[in-house]
This record gives C-alpha cells, structure tokens and sequence, in this order.
C-alpha cells in the first residue's frame, strides 16, 4: 500500500472510531489524537522530502479500479505543486490537535477534524475526477458541524451554514462542469475515463473550453476566496474554533485555489486563456480591497480574515498570470500563507481564550502574559508584509514578477496591499501585545506545552523556507513545468 | 394451460411469501404470540430472501405464467428489496405498542410485499392494475392503524381516497390503451403500436397522461404529492418508513417498466420533455416546501417527494445508465430513509415525538442515535463517503450522458436546498442542548431497533465506499429492460 494512501485514510479511521465509541475516555481521545496528528505530519514530510526532483511527474501513485464500469478509479499520487500542500496539511492537522487541547466535547471534535483532514488529503493527491470529488465532499459536513457545534455563539450559525453552502453550490456547479468534460472527453476518446492524466491529454474543442471553464474553475475558486463571492470567508474564519480556522484559512482555501488550477486551468488552457485576462482583475481585486478592509476592522480575528482574502487573491493572480513566475510564486504562496495563517489563527486564539475578547481597543500589553505569542505573532506578520528572510517574501517576489511581466501596472497598484498589510499588521501587533497590560488580564494563565510547540513547528516553517528556498522552490519548479506544458 | 415446474420456480419468492403469509395468521390464531410475532415474520423474511437468492435466480429474462409476469432481474433486484423493506420495517416496528403486537399488522405488511412484488414482475397491463390494489389496499389500513387515533384515522382515509382516484385514472388510461392497440401484453402493445397506420398521438398522449397520473401518485411525484406529508405524519411511524420506502420503490419499479417495455418513448416526442419538466418541478417544490417544515416525519416527507424527482432524472434519461442509476439510488434511498424514520421509531418509543425540537441534546442522550440520525440525513443529502452521494452523481452522470445538462443543473441546485434543511436537522441534535434534567437522562432505545439501525448505518457507508457490486446489480436490473 501507497504511504500516500496511508496517509489519506488514517485520519478517518480515527475519527471514525472516535465517533463511534461515545465512552471513550477523554484523555485516550487526546492522545490518539496526537499520535494521529504526529504521524500524518511525519508520514506527509516524509512524502515530501522522499518526492524524487530529478524524476518529477506523479509519484507514489496508487490505482484500484473503484468502479470499471464508468472507468473510475481509486487513483492518487502527488506532483511538484502538491507534494508541498500535503506537508501543509500535515503541520497544521498536527498543529491543530496541539492547539485544541482543552476544547470540550473533544472526542467529537477531533473526530469530525479528522475526517475533514483526510477529505483535503484526498482532493489533494487525487488524479482522478471522482475521486476528487469524492473527497472534496468529504470535507463538506465535518466543517458545517465544527463551526457550529464549537465556534464563535453570535455567528456560529449564519457564518457555517453561509460557508457550507457558499462551497457546496461551487463544488456541484463544478461537478456538472466536470461531468461535462468526461463526456466530451468520451466522444474524442470513444471510452469513458476519469482519469486526470488522461483528461489532460484531451484537446477540448476551444467552443467547449469557452463554455465551462469559467463553470469549473469558479466553482472551484469560490473556496479560494476569489471576489465577489468571498464573503464566506471572512466570517466563517471568525466564527470557527482556533483549529477549524486554522485549517479553514490555511488548508481549505488552498483545497479551492488547487482545484481550480488542478482541473480548470490544466484540463482546459484554451478556456483559461481566454478568460483569465479578466478574472485576473477579480484577484486585483482580492488583494487590494481584502488588504483595506483588513486594515479598518476592529477584530482581531476579521483582521486576519480579511488578509486571507488579500494573500489568496495573490495566489489567483499568480495563476492568472499562465506565466512560469506567476504559478511558481503562488505555488510557494499556498503553502506559506498556509503555514502563515495557520500561525495567526492560533495566536489569535489563544489570546481569545485568555482574554475572552478580540476587540482591538480592549487589548494590549499581552506580550508580557504571551511572550511566545507576541514573538511568534510577529514572526507571522513579518511573513504576511513579504519581508525578506521569511517564507513570504520567497512567495510574493515571484507573484510580483510574474504580474510584472504579464503586466506593469496590475503589478503596480498590487503592490499597494503590502504596504496596507504592513500598516495593519503593525498596528494589531502594537495594539495587542504592547502598551500597557490591563488589570483584569494580570492573572491570565500562560500558555500550554502544546500551544508552544505548535507555535514553534508554525514558525520553523516560515523562517526555514525564509532562508533557505532551496526547501520547496525546487519542488514548485517540478510543479509549475508540468503545468507549463499543458499549457503550450 | 399447463404450468411448467420452472414457472414455479421463477415464482418462488412469492410462494414461498404466501406460505409465510399463511403460517403467521395461523400461528397468530393459534398462540396470540403478540410482539414475538415479529420474530415469526422477521426469521420467516430472512428465510424467504435466502432461499429466493439461491433458488430463483433469473438466467435471461423470460415471460412466464402465460405472460402475465417477466421473470429478470431488473424484476428479481426489486423483489428482493421489497423483501429487504419489509424485514427492516418488521424489526423495527416489533417494539411499538399496539402495532408491533397487532398479529394484523404482520399480515397487511407480507400482504402488500407480495403485491410490490408482483408489481415489479408485471408484463400485462390487466396484471400491472391487479398487483398496484394487490400493494395499495393493505397500505391504506395500516395508515388507519391506530383506530383511536384521529391522525392516523384521517391519514388512512385520506390515501385511501386519493389512492382510489388515482387507481380510477389509472385504469381508465390502461382501458384505453386496451382499446387503442386490442393488447394487454407489453410486447403486444409495443407491436401494435408501432404497426400503427393512422396516426394515434391524441390518444396517445391521454393514454400516458392518465398513466403517468396514476404512477406518479404511488411515488409521490408533484403534482401528485399531496397525500405524502399527511399520510406520513398521521400513519404509524414505522409504516411511514415503509411507505416511503418500498411503496415508492414499487411505484417506479411498475413505472420504469412501463414506460420503457410497453410504450416506445418515441411513440411521443415529447413525452421525454414532459419527464423531465416533471422531475425538475418534483425536485423544485418539495425541497422548498420542505424547507418550512418543523416535523421530522413532515420533512421527511417532503424530502421523499425530492427524492423521487431525483431519480425521475434517471427514468428521463431512460438509457442503460439511467436505468442502472434509479435502481441504484432506489436501493440506497430504501436503505437511508429506513434508518431516517427508524431514528424517528426510537425516539419514540423514548417518549419523544416527531417533533425536530425533540432532537435537541440528542448528542448526549443517545450519541448512538445521533449518529445514525447523522448517517441517515448525510447520506440523503448525498454527502459522501455516504452511499447517497454516489447514488445522485451517479444520476446526475446518467443525466449528462443524455445530454439533459439543464436538469443536471437544477438537480445539483436542489441538492444544495436539501443539504440546507438535513443540516438544520442535524444541528438540532448535535448543537442544541434541553434543560439539565433532561439532558442526563439517556434515550433508551430497544435493543432490536438499535441493531437494525446499527447495520443498516453501516450498510449505507459501506456502499457509499464500495459501490462497484451493487452498481452491477443495477447494470443486470437495466440490462434486462433496454439491454446494451
């Protein structure tokens, strides 16, 4: 058997389990729990450093016929531009457990989590529409029940059910789209197949391509965060407890940009070419307007819900570009702003926890109650303003490159939302963990083992790849040539 | 007329259902068993459907009893799944008062099974009639079974009459196929149809519209639907779940076989244009109607109505695999809804009621239960790794084939309308909490009913992950009405 396959299908027979067995201990949940979340993320860093560069294309493939029938498979493996997303998965399912420590109901929690873990594995080695699909889906109802069984009591409702169904009505609009292009494929290929490697082959008539790309890779990119329709997630991240925003913002929206990519623009690059020129306007959009209203908010949290808007909007652009620098820097993106956001929202909530507010004005002085917080809220903020030395500068330089070369003057008023992202960054960092400490926050108790490790394994990440891109840039490149020859 | 052995044969679930029929009315008479009947009936059931899948397997289809019956196995997979209903139903209605230990009950139930299956095996448009009354009559009293009670009361007697109309129309529009083509056998028909020298598309289009109007109430299509929610909510719980289940089942069972062996879909053109108008109204009105809904029995109702509208979408498409995929989501629809309205059975034999309210802290009172509710409700929103997700995919891929993308379109838009309420359900038990008191008092449900619940749940994900068997099944069921 696969590592891969593995790897995709432990976290749901753990959680399984933990659904079905109500008397389960709470302390046997955690540590399962843990032990889960340590072996998907060294089974998924062990996937990534094992992922042979020189060779590149698909590896640790693994086909079983799932239904001959309609020529559908079981069929996953991983390439340049997702071998990085599954590592991403990892960290933050791992980091996520740490961070969930004293959550109550914990054996449901940790259970519905993990299902929805092995759904982005899933969507992310998938090489197969169904499969795809079928994990994609997966990850549909853990999300729904996270968010309002454990989020935030005055939008927990709205905020899941208007995620859920943002994302469901992209996923099926996507589907029929998907459905659409089997058939077509059919008629060229005279056999039904669902295999993505053989779909990639089929040179879709451009009419056809015209007519459902914009389908697909919508209905892909709503989970993106593309604008208009970003406007789940901003809320939803708010309303989500600590570790569903963490992987929210970190995992799933990258789950919608890849997706898009991995079955809009790869299947059908006629379509993309024509209509990308002006989506790309859209994700101008996303990074500039996301940028300014992320600057104005008054909670913490909407804070970073709103730069996750900005930063994804990066990661379309990039892919906006169809130039090699534009897809290797949003490449690095997906998983820097993973790792990134992933940070912010557990210092988020970790400060929440303590202070049992997000106001901004209510806040301050917490580095000296957090200090570990503070440092590692500051590493994050440096990543996310592009700084040299972090992973987001290795990220966003590409972008901006790629957006150059596509066109100056996009790249130009781009520009304007790093130096808005380091206004308010700068500014949440002042106001919350420095000035004076209030008197009712004195007594709040610091910060967990857990809680530190994840922060550590979090900024490891965003500082390794900082010095030394070597760490993922080549994998990316992998990625980024294969898609260029599709794209050709 | 001489009946060869191999009729008998063929016949063999059916008489081997008279038989058990039999023996439970005596034992009934003889011992007044009460609840332990159930037992009778149910190992009876096992009994049948064991020996039925190892002695009458169908080989090639073939007409037998004078040609009355077709004995294949898009008829022999119905068969089966009626016996399936009827057992799960028996377990799970062994355990309520003053129906499970009613002798009657278990007599109307095999009564009605015995008629969906000759339903499933009808030829001949005299033999359809029969075995439709066959089913209906024992349902219309086993609505009306709490006497004393008037919801019940009025639930019999509202699909009874609404039933009796619709059999009228029914067999005023088989009388004038009769009269049109001097057939009764399918085959005739067909023959004599296309044998046609005038042109007979007037009459045509009344035959199939009174036909259609007919079927269409037995699975609770709209405009036909009105009965559903009522009858739903007034008839004893457990015969609800039967009624939405195999009694729908049977209703397209008769449908698709009609419309494919005995009428030509191009005898009218726009008879495909009509489905599937139908399908997307189905699906369409009962997911809103059944979005306002504030009981569970009334919102599964509604949602049976969509469901049926779903697999309109596979009879629409009417091709190899839009057969394979009606009988598939039908399998899997039987098996969901069971749980759905079994889940409802326990709770009240707990003292709830039917009520979505009474699901709240359901997590903690009864987590088992919870998550059956949770089983059954993802997987009619067809959420996977639940066998409903692949059973709608697997409709909306027979619609894309046939070219019908608009109603693949409107499909998946009804079943974003439907995730809305099964999760507004689901967050009645699992997010809201009941006053302290009652929140430490656990729901106990009757150990048969749990295990019922318990493998069927199991079943819906283990067909959700494996599917290529029973997908097969379909493809033998659709193999044997349009071939290929």
């Amino acid at each position: 058997m696969s590592p891969l396959t593995i790897l995709i299908f432990l976290p749901i027979v753990v959680g399984g389990v933990f659904l079905i067995f109500p008397r389960m201990k709470d302390q046997t949940v955690k540590v399962l729990a843990l032990l889960t979340g340590l072996i998907a993320f060294l089974i998924s860093g062990w996937i990534y450093l094992s992922y042979d560069l020189q060779a590149g294309g698909y590896q640790f493939v693994h086909r079983v016929p799932w239904l001959p029938a309609l020529g559908i498979e079981y069929h996953v493996g991983v390439d340049g531009m997702s071998a990085p997303l599954v590592l991403l998965t990892g960290v933050v399912i791992f980091t996520g457990v740490l961070v969930s420590w004293n959550m109550p109901r914990i054996r449901e929690f940790f259970g519905l989590l993990f299902i929805l873990a092995t759904g982005v594995f899933g969507v992310f080695a998938s090489l197969d529409l169904f499969t795809l699909f079928f994990f994609y889906e997966i990850a549909v109802f853990p999300m729904y029940l996270l968010i309002v069984i454990w989020g935030w009591k005055k939008t927990r409702e709205y905020a899941g059910m208007k995620l859920t169904l943002y994302l469901f009505v992209g996923s099926v609009l996507a589907l029929v789209g998907a459905l659409a292009m089997v058939f077509q494929a059919r008629e060229q290929l005279g056999y039904l197949t669902f295999n993505l490697l053989e779909l990639e082959k089929v040179a879709f008539p451009v009419a056809f391509q015209k007519i459902w790309f914009p389908v697909v890779f919508f209905g892909f990119a709503v989970l993106g965060g593309i604008f208009p329709v970003h406007n789940w997630s901003p809320d939803g991240h708010v309303a989500a407890p600590t570790a569903v925003s963490m992987f929210h913002a970190g995992v799933l929206m990258k789950l919608g940009a890849f997706a898009a990519l991995r079955l809009g623009i790869m299947l059908m690059p006629e379509g993309a070419k024509f209509h990308l020129p002006w989506i790309i306007f859209l994700t101008l959009v996303n990074v500039v307007y996301g940028a300014f209203i992320a600057s104005v908010q008054q909670d913490f949290k909407y804070v970073i819900g709103f730069s996750s808007v900005s930063h994804m909007g990066l990661v379309l652009m990039g892919f906006a570009t169809l130039n090699y620098h534009g897809f290797l820097g949003a490449g690095i993106q997906m998983f820097s702003h993973g790792v990134m956001t992933a940070l912010f929202f557990a210092v988020v909530g970790m400060v929440y926890d303590r202070a049992h507010t997000r106001h901004i004005p209510s806040l301050g002085g917490f580095v000296k109650k957090l200090p570990w917080a503070a440092v590692a809220f500051i590493i994050g903020g440096l990543t996310s303003m592009g700084m040299p030395g972090f992973s987001g500068f290795v990220a966003e330089f590409p972008i901006f490159m790629g957006v150059w070369r596509y066109e100056p003057w996009i790249a130009i008023v781009a520009v304007v939302s790093i130096v808005v992202t380091a206004s308010y960054v700068l500014r949440v960092a002042w106001r919350v963990f420095f000035g004076e400490l209030k008197s009712e926050y004195q007594d709040v108790p610091p910060l967990l083992i857990y809680d530190k490790i994840a922060l550590i394994v979090l900024c490891a990440f965003l500082i390794g790849i900082g010095w030394f891109p070597r760490l993922m840039t080549p994998w990316v490149h992998v990625g980024t040539e294969y898609v260029l020859a599709l794209l050709k | 007329m001489t009946l060869p052995m191999s009729d008998l044969q063929a016949l063999f679930p059916e008489l081997a259902l008279l038989g058990l029929l039999f023996v439970v009315l005596v034992v009934d008479l003889i011992w007044r068993p009460g609840r332990r009947l159930g037992w009778w009936t149910a190992i009876g059931l096992v009994v049948v459907l064991a020996l039925s899948l190892t002695q009458a397997l169908p080989g090639e289809g073939r007409t037998i009893w004078g040609g009355m019956l077709r004995h294949d196995g898009y008829g022999f997979v119905f068969r089966m799944l009626f016996l399936v209903g009827a057992l799960v139903t028996t377990l799970l209605a062994m355990d309520v008062k003053d129906l499970g230990d009613k002798g009657a009950f278990y007599l109307l139930l095999l009564t009605s099974t015995l008629g969906m299956m000759l339903m499933a095996m009808a030829n001949n448009i005299i033999m359809v009639f029969l075995a439709v009354e066959t089913a209906s009559i024992p349902l219309y009293v086993m609505a009306a079974f709490y006497p004393k009670d008037k919801a019940s009361t009025e639930a019999g007697f509202k699909y009874m009459l609404f039933g009796a109309l619709a059999s009228a129309v029914l067999v005023y529009g088989l009388t004038l196929l009769y009269g049109l083509t001097g057939a009764t056998d399918f085959a005739a028909v067909v023959e004599a149809l296309q044998a046609a020298t005038r042109p007979v598309w007037m009459t045509m289009a009344a035959v199939l519209l009174l036909v259609l109007a007919g079927f269409a109430f037995k699975v609770s299509a709209v405009p036909f639907h009105f009965w559903a929610p009522d009858v739903y909510t007034g008839a004893p719980t457990p015969i609800a779940a039967y009624l939405s289940t195999a009694s729908k089942a049977a209703g397209f069972a008769v449908l698709l076989r009609f419309v494919l062996a005995a009428l030509p879909v191009s005898a009218l053109p726009w008879w495909g244009a009509f489905l599937a108008a139908m399908a997307a109204a189905t699906m369409t009105v009962a997911n809103f109607l059944a979005l306002a809904q504030r009981n569970l029995k009334r919102l599964l109702a509604y949602s049976s109505i969509a469901h049926a509208g779903y697999i309109l979408i596979g009879v629409v498409a009417a091709s190899h695999l839009g057969v394979t995929a009606a009988v598939f989501y039908l399998v899997v629809y039987l098996l969901t809804n069971l749980v759905a309205f079994g889940v409802i059975v326990a709770l009240e034999s707990a003292g709830g009621t039917s009520e979505i309210r009474s699901l709240a802290g359901l997590y903690k009172r009864s987590p088992l239960l919870a998550l059956f509710l949770m089983t059954a409700f993802l997987s009619l929103a067809g959420v996977p790794p639940f066998s409903g997700f692949v059973a709608k995919v697997w409709v909306f891929v027979a619609a894309v084939e046939a070219g019908l993308i608009w109603l693949a379109v409107v499909g998946v838009l009804n079943a974003i309308v439907g995730l809305y309420y099964y999760l507004v359900v689901l967050k009645w038990a699992y997010v809201y909490d009941t006053p302290e008191e009652e929140m430490a008092r656990p729901v106990v449900v009757p150990k048969v009913q749990a295990v019922v619940l318990g493998v069927l749940s199991v079943l819906i994900v283990v067909m959700g992950l494996v599917f290529a068997p029973w997908f097969a099944w379909g493809e033998w069921a659709a193999r044997a009405l349009v071939g290929g």
